[in-house]
């Protein structure tokens, strides 16, 4: 991401994992980066899932905003995935914030109480603005 | 890949002149310790150095000679060991025999006269492949060491689940795993705890394969004694989550429902660390989801509080305890099972034992899924109370 300053929408954008069941896209918006991500994380792909979003962390970013607007599915392997994600974030001061889960997403966030250690935004902007201030 | 010793060449060749000349054109790499030669006047003679000496690598042979020729020769070979390679010297634009002589497993070929720079860059060649080959054996020997470490792992993990389970007069319990891969990350658990009350444990460990296997040993060791020191399911959670998080750098976690019944009262009381909520089957076919607890997976969070809550089960009332291999199911369509199919799986009617509510759950999520192969171990429990008077 060469520590661009690209104010405002349409920063540069790259796809970091394009797979059958899993894509993945790093993206500038408003000064903070966002990885959007499509389709399914699950044991299968969890490892994948890891690797792109940990090779956006090492480009000297320290915060990430995660949109889950587009999966499908997330199984138990993709929350811990996220929570090694938080962890490596926090652990550098960095702030992180995942949003626009849909329901079924949602709802296992929910379940598993990963709503009470993950911060989620319902949009995509009020993640951004969280993680930017 | 450097080997210590010379790679061994077995010649053969009917020809007197071939081993002073091969031994003068290779001097430079036999003093460097790269090749050494042995040699053979035909066939026979070369399948007596073969069985004599197993150091041997490569054999690089003629074709006419007597008694036995190279292309017997080469079918020969595998029966003393399969291992080896042979290259084949053949008179210049002999294709027929070429072409036999790759039939019968020969690796390569040179020709004669023979150029020596040549027959060096194939001799490199065949070595290579022989040094490849015996990596690839090896690995195949250790993955097929790993394959059975594995399956006993498995059933290790599959004969710490219960297979006994109580039937005691006015319920009976009943529980199953099918694990996705070899080893699984869920298991259930049933404990005999005092006054004649039982604990029933489902769980399911973040990821599958062996380091869930591992985590999901100590979470069921750590839990069967937590259950014997504490009477309340909120207790008990709470104390398993604060083991888990004192060594957890690998991030793992697991869901656990943990509930205690008490058939003096009939009552379940139950705490949920992240999972998914039990389902209740009532004797008149209408099935509930039971409310989470407000818990977190445990292995997340150090110094947690969990809640509890609790019932009364009535005579012929089943509890099914679930992980979400049943609830996450997927179909051709790749559609969830999903609560609603849970809800609706007893609509024509209550089970009859803790078996059959088991089963009937099983058996809507493997109709619903057809041929579409499982990702997620598939578990459940299942609590059933007899109707007054069974």
């Amino acid at each position: 991401m060469q520590a661009s300053e690209s104010g405002g929408n349409g920063g540069p954008s790259r796809v970091v994992v394009n797979s059958d069941s899993l894509t993945i896209k790093g993206e500038e918006k408003a000064g903070a980066l966002v990885a959007l991500t499509s389709g399914r994380v699950d044991g299968s792909n969890a490892k994948e899932f890891q690797n792109a979003l940990e090779s956006l962390l090492d480009e000297n970013v320290n915060s990430l905003v995660l949109d889950l607007e587009d999966l499908a599915y997330i199984s138990s392997a993709g929350l811990r995935v996220i929570l090694l994600v938080a962890r490596r974030i926090h652990s550098s001061q960095g702030k992180f914030g995942v949003c626009s889960l849909p329901e079924p997403i949602q709802e296992v966030f929910q379940i598993s109480g990963f709503d009470k250690i993950i911060q989620t935004y319902g949009a995509q902007a009020d993640a951004i603005s969280a993680i930017t201030k | 890949m450097e080997k210590q010793d010379p790679y061994k060449i077995l010649v053969v060749d009917d020809e007197p002149d071939v081993e002073p000349l091969v031994l003068q054109r290779m001097r430079r790499q036999i003093r460097a310790g790269k090749y050494s030669f042995v040699f053979a006047q035909n066939g026979i003679e070369a399948l007596e150095k073969l069985r004599e000496d197993s150091q041997i690598d490569m054999v690089l042979s003629d074709i006419n000679m007597p008694r036995m020729d190279g292309l017997t020769l080469l079918e020969q070979i595998p029966n003393v060991d399969p291992d080896l390679r042979a290259v084949i010297i053949s008179a210049y634009g002999d294709m027929k025999n070429i072409r036999t002589a790759m039939n019968r497993g020969a690796f390569d070929f040179v020709t004669k006269p023979i150029d020596f720079e040549d027959l060096e860059v194939t001799i490199e060649r065949t070595l290579s492949n022989i040094e490849e080959w015996k990596e690839a054996l090896s690995s195949r020997d250790k993955l097929v060491a790993l394959q059975n470490e594995l399956e006993v792992a498995s059933s290790i993990q599959q004969s710490i689940l219960p297979t006994q389970f109580p039937q005691s007069t006015g319920y009976q319990v009943f529980g199953s795993m099918e694990p996705a891969r070899s080893v699984g990350g869920d298991f259930y658990d049933v404990m005999h705890l005092e006054n004649g009350r039982v604990g029933l444990a489902i769980a399911d460990v973040s990821d599958k394969g062996v380091p869930a296997a591992l985590f999901m040993m100590s979470t069921r060791t750590l839990l069967k004694g937590a259950a014997i020191g504490n009477s309340n399911p909120s207790d008990v959670l709470r104390e398993v989550n604060d083991l888990l998080n004192a060594e957890n750098d690998a991030a793992m976690f697991v869901t656990v429902l943990y509930a205690v019944y008490d058939p003096e009262t009939r009552v379940l009381t139950y705490a949920n660390g992240g999972h998914n909520p039990p389902l209740i089957v009532h004797a008149d076919g209408s099935s509930d989801l039971l409310p989470l607890t407000g818990g977190i997976a445990l292995g997340l969070v150090p110094e947690l509080e969990f809640d509890q809550d609790s019932l009364t089960i009535a005579p012929g009332d089943s509890v099914v305890l679930y992980t979400d291999g049943v609830t996450e199911a997927m179909n051709a369509e790749a559609e969830e099972f999903g609560n609603e199919r849970l809800l609706r799986v007893f609509s024509d009617g209550p089970p009859e034992s803790s078996k059959e509510a088991n089963t009937a759950v099983l058996n809507a999520v493997s109709d619903f899924v057809g041929e579409t192969p499982q990702s997620d171990d598939i578990t459940c429990l299942t609590l059933y109370l007899g109707s007054v008077g069974s």
